[in-house]
């Protein structure tokens, strides 16, 4: 066996056995997707780990509406092949409601808006367990993450008062309003995510692959002139080029990279030579050093 | 090989973390958005160094305090083998952190200031590294640097080390010295040419060389049942099947096994994996087991070999880290996770605590406060099936939960 073939299975492991345990510990969970390679790669790993029998758990998707339409149509079509329970609450509800205010200008975005809408669901449904697809090596307070991750009423973190995770137990004992974040994908690494994909042959949105695409360039970053969603002043000029997109969040703060990579292969290769981090292309985090670490504090997934 | 996971340790300023910054530099692990925010961040604070502790230090009071309070994981790869850093904190405060750091890695770095030698510290974190039985331990003296790169200091601190190993418990433990400079670079990752005394590897090059059969603990086969998946389909009408995680040892089709705790015996039928079926479950791996009979089985349950079993018991002793800030005394009740099977215990006796610098045990102790270790004896309200831990790593330990804050407030290793 080869160290990525032995490495990955090991991985996978251990991402089976949280995603029992979340179904084991707790009443009503729920598995936040995307339309995003991570929560896709979750859908995987929770179809293994329950079949023959079906996820015991619905999808839900926060629906920023600034999502790539090829996201979308991804997410029906996955849902649908599955059989699986698919809800999904939008962030201009939350808008029209008054609850959060959109923002306005060249760094407008809905990414901060999405925590309100994620905490009112998670009211509306009193979900007890949330499964996303956060990475320790994202990001230097994702690091900090533990795969059990505590919150309150808030949907607060309390990152300096975390419990404890030891060998493989994890404790999810909570008070009636608290929920839990479970991160089973905690110790992969974008790498690994994208070999997975590449060794189990999921099919991915067609974003993630080399395109032509119309963009502009802002502050060293290639952003996506098409469907109107991402502000653009006058005198940056709109060029064609072949792109792809690295993570697939809302259309207003991803970024897409430069790349001939048309198949997964090409894209495993390219990750794997690759010297900018998945970040790097995230402008929300380039708020601050701190920026990721407060938003998580807020409720942010 | 599977994915390597190795604890540091050290004081406050041994430079931990521009250790790790520093393997993850010279193995161009870091990438350049990272390195830039590096640079601009050390030149913004006028170092005429490289801070590399700013890749893994990511909270924002650790970078105002310039220390490292949780546990970090940081991740990279080499052509041979991925790793998992557990970056633990040094403090006495936070031997829990230590603790828990340890509990997941095959590996460990213990750090220690060629200025400043064996302190107590050291013996601290070499104890918990002990007392969790991790099996290679390597003792990287750093800031060679500031001491000329002396063999003298170097052989020293290694004679001080020695002595301490000689009052350590679990002797299988494999210990190794390197001499190394983290903010320069000298043995980390490349062989310095600054120490031509020193004939060993570089830190890398020794943990590149980690053999997994050596260095992964195991034991006799445990399968504690995590959850039982009954599809209720047509097609799967009577399916029954086991879901869990193998420990120990590999389980095989037609193995005779018992069912615990009702002791009954049955076969295994089947071995799957999603959809495929396998002759061997092997260690670590998250299957689904099917039984020959049909027998009543339900999470928390332990399906072991015949022959084979595990000690069925109410009670236990048990090495205690101590974790919450409220104390643990004689007579209180918790819950006790013993991997996935919870419950109920109260605690029996306090025998004595284990001062964890090796100055010996304190008796007459009416309570646990945070940090402590301590050797005590639980009651509980139903059998568990444990091992001892000197024998089994995972069926031998157990965590703590408080039923009121539901926190995890302490760890222990079954005697």
């Amino acid at each position: 066996m080869s160290k990525d073939t032995a490495h990955i299975n090991s991985l996978e492991n251990e991402a089976i056995y949280i995603m029992r345990e979340v179904a084991a510990q707790f009443e009503k969970p729920v598995l936040l997707f995307s339309g995003g390679k991570d929560s896709i790669t979750l859908v995987r790993l929770a179809v293994k780990a329950f079949y023959p029998a079906k996820i015991p758990f619905p999808l839900m998707h926060i629906d920023t509406g600034h999502n790539f339409p090829e996201t979308i149509e991804f997410r029906d079509r996955l849902v649908e092949e599955l059989g699986l329970e698919l809800i999904v609450r939008n962030v201009q509800d939350s808008i029209d409601q008054g609850k959060v205010k959109e923002e306005s200008g060249r760094y407008a975005s809905r990414n901060m808006l999405q925590t309100t809408t994620l905490l009112d669901a998670i009211e509306e449904f009193k979900f007890d367990a949330c499964i996303g697809g956060a990475r320790r090596d994202e990001e230097k307070a994702r690091a900090k993450e533990r795969i059990f991750s505590v919150r309150d009423d808030f949907g607060q973190w309390d990152e300096k008062n975390q419990r404890p995770e030891l060998f493989d137990m994890l404790n999810g004992e909570i008070e009636h309003g608290q929920n839990v974040r479970v991160f089973p994908i905690s110790n992969w690494t974008e790498l690994d995510v994208w070999s997975y994909i590449e060794k189990e042959d999921i099919e991915i949105p067609s974003i993630y692959f080399a395109h032509k695409r119309k963009v502009f360039l802002r502050d060293g970053l290639i952003w996506s002139a098409e469907d109107g969603v991402v502000y653009r002043d006058d005198e940056e000029e709109v060029i064609e080029e072949m792109v792809r997109f690295r993570t697939v969040g809302d259309m207003s703060c991803t970024a897409a990279v430069l790349s001939e990579a048309a198949t997964i292969t090409k894209v495993v290769e390219e990750i794997r030579d690759s010297s900018i981090s998945e970040r790097g292309a995230r402008i929300d985090d380039k708020r601050s050093e701190a920026a990721m670490e407060k938003r998580k504090q807020q409720g942010y997934f | 090989m599977e994915v390597l996971k190795i604890a540091t340790a050290g004081s406050v300023d041994d430079g931990k973390s521009t250790l790790i910054g520093r393997i993850l530099y010279d193995t161009k692990s870091l990438t350049t958005d990272k390195l830039e925010a590096i640079e601009k961040t050390s030149k913004q604070r006028g170092y005429d160094y490289l801070d590399f502790s700013l890749a893994t230090d990511g909270l924002v009071a650790e970078r105002e305090q310039g220390i490292t309070i949780d546990v970090a994981h940081i991740y990279f790869s080499t052509k041979n083998k991925s790793y998992i850093i557990a970056d633990t904190p040094g403090h006495v405060e936070y031997t829990r952190n230590m603790v828990t750091g340890a509990s997941t890695s095959q590996a460990s770095i213990i750090l220690i200031d060629a200025r400043k030698g064996v302190i107590e510290q050291t013996n601290r974190h070499f104890f918990i590294n002990n007392l969790l039985r991790i099996k290679d331990v390597v003792v990287a003296i750093n800031k060679m640097d500031l001491v000329d790169y002396s063999e003298e200091v170097y052989n020293n601190i290694k004679a001080d080390f020695e002595e301490l190993m000689s009052k350590r418990d679990y002797q299988g433990q494999t210990i190794s010295f390197i001499p190394v400079s983290a903010l320069k670079g000298d043995n980390v990752v490349n062989k310095s040419d600054k120490m031509s005394w020193y004939e060993g590897e570089s830190l890398l090059e020794h943990l590149e060389k980690l053999d997994k059969a050596d260095i992964f603990n195991v034991g006799t086969p445990r399968f504690p049942v995590q959850y039982v998946i009954r599809p209720k389909t047509e097609e799967y009408h009577d399916y029954r099947g086991y879901a869990g995680k193998v420990y120990g040892g590999n389980l095989s089709v037609g193995d005779d096994v018992v069912v615990l705790p009702s002791q009954t015996k049955s076969k295994i039928k089947e071995i799957y994996f999603y959809d495929e079926k396998f002759e061997t479950a092997s260690r670590r791996s998250s299957v689904t087991i099917t039984l020959e009979d049909d027998v009543n089985v339900s999470r928390g349950d332990m399906i072991v070999k015949d022959g084979d079993l595990p000690t069925i018991e109410k009670q236990f002793t048990a090495n205690v880290c101590w974790m919450d800030s409220k104390q643990l005394t004689p007579g209180a009740k918790y819950v006790v996770q013993h991997g996935i099977n919870k419950v109920l215990a109260k605690v029996d006796t306090i025998h004595h605590k284990i001062n964890p610098d090796y100055s010996g045990i304190e008796e007459g102790v009416s309570g646990l406060g945070m940090n402590d270790i301590a050797k005590v004896s639980f009651r509980l309200n139903k059998p568990i099936f444990y091992d001892q831990f000197k024998n089994h790593r995972t069926n031998g330990s157990f965590i703590i939960i408080d039923s009121q804050s539901n926190s995890t407030v302490g760890a222990g290793f079954i005697q």
